[in-house]
């Protein structure tokens, strides 16, 4: 065995020197693309609409993927007009499926550039770049004797994946769902079809014509509200007001909630930056260059021309927003995110957090 | 040359310094609309240019395997020595300068490219990013000028052993990557005395330096002729040529980038507290471009602009060509000269220099006037005169 192992990690080096300097995956990439077990990159295998707005996507991950739990999201990876921008979607098909294949769905949001590019511009055979699945918005086990899932828009999106996943362990279920209009609800014909068959009950909240739901609101349409390990996922407002209800009731325990938190950008420019690995937080303002501020807080940043051009000072953005002191260009990133930026022409715009 | 600083006729002397900021608001305008305009077809360029190259060098190594057979050899060599032009100069250099961080590609990306060269990346791109870059053309900053073993400019001083820098400008253009390798490292500086040989930073470098060269060695004159087996020799006589040809070349472009008629050196003590325009103007007076086709550009990785190449380093080499006229016409209004000439008249002017330079002055003093020295100031080369304007878009959230 030690003989083989021997022999086969000098072919490999051999095989190495051959394409040195770049690696041997490298030309591997042209031709199998999913072959690459440090870079996981999935296939999109067909592209589904659901609504006006919203498409799911069946991915075929690469070498390198791990399976996922019901509720989680995955990190994903797409090239939008030549830059590679990273979004979280949750996973909205069942992990048990043979093929290894599994479903996001995406909803087209005002703005977004992501989201708009893949509803618009998905096609089948397209390659896009993953992160293995993560997030804590999960079903527990044993599971619970009634659940409750409010969701407004496309945080249908998570709970669709436990549904479709782990719905035949739960016997008593209740689906609050709001969404613009009838037509606008995302997996629309699949909840009702549930619905109709008796395996949950789904209340629908239209807010074009009903309003916003308030929490107050679902202690009629739910009266057993607090009886039931509840899941939420929607907009920040939707959620913080769920918090203070089920906080109010001192049931805290049987929410959870999933959310998205936007970068906060400040418009006036500047804000508290911390250096990650040395622990140092700064205030700074948006005038000068995250490179001085670093420095003037003792710690050691990379260094060159100080003027943007010779990239030596490059270290990555893990969250936050910066602005280039030169064109006013803002770089955003997202927690997951990890964007080098050149902190020499780089001011903060809001809380960051730079990895050095 | 001598230094503009001391040149009885002073070409920028017709400037105020409200001009030279005017034409660092101008190339900044010219900047931001590029910047701002990159995109898919650029990312598809750079993309497809790798995919090309990579195929050629595969194809022509594949075709070196019968490198016995005289036509195989003849195309293999052909194609390799094309291939590593072309990862050299439009890819390695380009990717190495940043211009493509923008795709936030981790492949494609300034800090983790490496290339088909004797110097690793990091310690070249410290010498040229920062050094070369920032320093352009400045006696005694910019090593570049003559890579410390040539007399380029009347203010380097003469030395007898300058009397063999044709010899040696050849002898370094044929070993041109070990040149830049031992360049990058400063050499000549940190084996003059026992303690500089010491430092374990220097001693770093040197130790990853054999590193590299013992791979790409390994690569070209072993592994790859071994593969070839009856044709083992003709192979390393293939990929030697073809070192030699793509080190011939480069050292040929960048020579015509600095060092031709027409291009303008600067004093030391010029640059004290340079502001963005200033830096701008040492740009274009200090930087030569090369005139010739579509073909000449791309095999030059586009250091035939190397005038635009050094005003906007990180630039998308593709773009250069668009702004060129733009550029000219700057140059045009405010009265400078764009130096600009076929490859064979730049390599000359350049060769011609080195040949003459490495005889002592003549009669120089007459034409010197003395440097108004500046005080030590702080420069302000990335602060803009009129400051950003937050662009509205956002990057983009979901």
């Amino acid at each position: 065995m030690a003989v083989i192992r021997t022999v086969r990690t000098g072919a490999w080096r051999v095989v190495e020197l051959i394409t040195t300097p770049v690696v041997p995956a490298d030309y591997l990439d042209v031709i199998a693309p999913l072959r690459n077990a440090r870079v996981l990159r999935a296939k999109i295998d067909a592209v589904r609409p659901e609504t006006e707005t919203s498409v799911t996507l069946v991915l075929r991950p690469g070498r390198g993927w791990v399976r996922h739990e019901p509720g989680q999201y995955v990190r994903v990876g797409v090239d939008v007009d030549g830059v590679r921008q990273w979004r979280s979607y949750s996973i909205t098909s069942a992990p048990e499926r043979r093929d290894g294949r599994f479903t996001i769905t995406v909803n087209a949001v005002p703005d977004g550039l992501v989201s708009t590019h893949l509803v618009r511009r998905a096609k089948r055979g397209m390659i896009v770049h993953l992160d293995v699945p993560t997030g804590e918005f999960l079903l527990d086990r044993p599971r619970p004797a009634k659940a409750l899932f409010v969701t407004a828009g496309s945080g249908i999106t998570p709970v669709m994946g436990m549904l479709r996943s782990a719905l035949h362990e739960l016997s008593d279920v209740v689906v609050v769902h709001s969404a613009g209009t009838r037509e606008a609800v995302v997996f629309g014909s699949e909840l009702r079809a549930l619905a109709a068959e008796g395996r949950i009950r789904l209340i629908e909240r239209h807010t074009r014509t009903d309003g916003r739901l308030k929490p107050a609101d679902l202690d009629e349409l739910v009266p057993d509200l607090f009886e039931r390990r509840t899941w939420a996922c929607g907009p920040n407002e939707m959620l913080d007001d769920l918090e203070t209800h089920w906080a109010d009731a001192e049931a805290g325990h049987l929410l959870r909630t999933e959310r998205f938190r936007p970068t906060l950008i400040s418009s006036a420019g500047g804000g508290t930056v911390t250096f990650s690995q040395s622990g140092t937080v700064v205030e700074t303002d948006g005038s000068e260059p995250l490179l001085d501020s670093g420095e003037a807080a003792g710690v050691l940043m990379p260094s060159g021309c100080r003027m943007g051009i010779c990239f030596s000072c490059v270290l990555p953005l893990r969250e936050g927003a910066v602005r280039d002191l030169r064109d006013g260009q803002l770089t955003v990133a997202e927690p997951g995110d990890n964007i080098p930026i050149q902190t020499c022409i780089s001011a903060a715009a809001g809380p960051c957090k730079i990895d050095l | 040359m001598t230094t503009i600083q001391r040149k009885k006729a002073n070409p920028v002397a017709h400037l105020t310094p409200e001009d030279i900021e005017q034409i660092g608001i101008e190339l900044d305008a010219i900047r931001d609309e590029v910047m701002g305009s990159r995109g898919e077809n650029d990312a598809a360029y750079i993309r497809r240019v790798i995919a090309w190259q990579r195929g050629l060098e595969l194809g022509s190594r594949g075709v070196l395997l019968f490198s016995l057979f005289p036509p195989a050899w003849l195309v293999g060599t052909a194609g390799l020595t094309v291939a590593k032009i072309l990862e050299n100069m439009e890819i390695g250099h380009n990717i190495m300068h940043g211009q493509w961080d923008w795709m936030r590609d981790p492949k494609i990306h300034s800090t983790k490219w490496e290339w088909d060269h004797a110097s690793p990346a990091e310690q070249w791109k410290h010498s040229h990013n920062e050094l070369h870059h920032t320093y352009t053309n400045v006696v005694g900053r910019d090593n570049d000028l003559g890579y410390g073993i040539m007399r380029v400019d009347e203010d380097q001083k003469w030395h007898p052993m300058h009397l063999g820098q044709p010899l040696w400008n050849f002898v370094n253009a044929c070993l041109f990557e070990y040149g830049i390798a031992a360049y990058d490292l400063e050499l000549g500086k940190n084996l003059a005395t026992k303690e500089r040989r010491r430092d374990p930073k220097f001693r770093a470098g040197l130790r990853k330096v054999r590193n590299k060269i013992g791979k790409q060695v390994l690569k070209d004159y072993v592994v790859h002729p071994a593969l070839s087996g009856p044709s083992f020799l003709h192979t390393i006589a293939a990929n030697a040529t073809a070192n030699v040809i793509r080190n011939l070349w480069s050292h040929s472009v960048i020579m015509c980038g600095h060092f031709p008629n027409g291009v303008e050196t600067f004093e030391k003590t010029s640059i004290e507290g340079e502001t963005r325009g200033e830096w701008y103007l040492r740009q274009m007076l200090g930087s030569a471009n090369i005139s010739g086709s579509r073909a000449m550009h791309l095999m030059t990785g586009n250091l035939s602009h190397q005038i635009e190449h050094h005003l906007f380093p990180d630039m998308p080499s593709n773009r250069y060509k668009e702004i060129a006229p733009r550029i000219q016409d700057l140059f045009q209004r405010y009265g400078l000269s764009y130096t600009s000439g076929p490859l064979p008249k730049q390599v000359a002017s350049a060769w011609y220099k080195v040949i003459r330079l490495s005889l002592p002055n003549r009669g120089e003093a007459a034409v010197r006037r003395p440097v108004e020295k500046k005080a030590p100031a702080v420069s302000t080369r990335w602060r803009r005169v009129q400051p950003a304007t937050p662009a509205a878009e956002l990057a983009g959230t979901p």
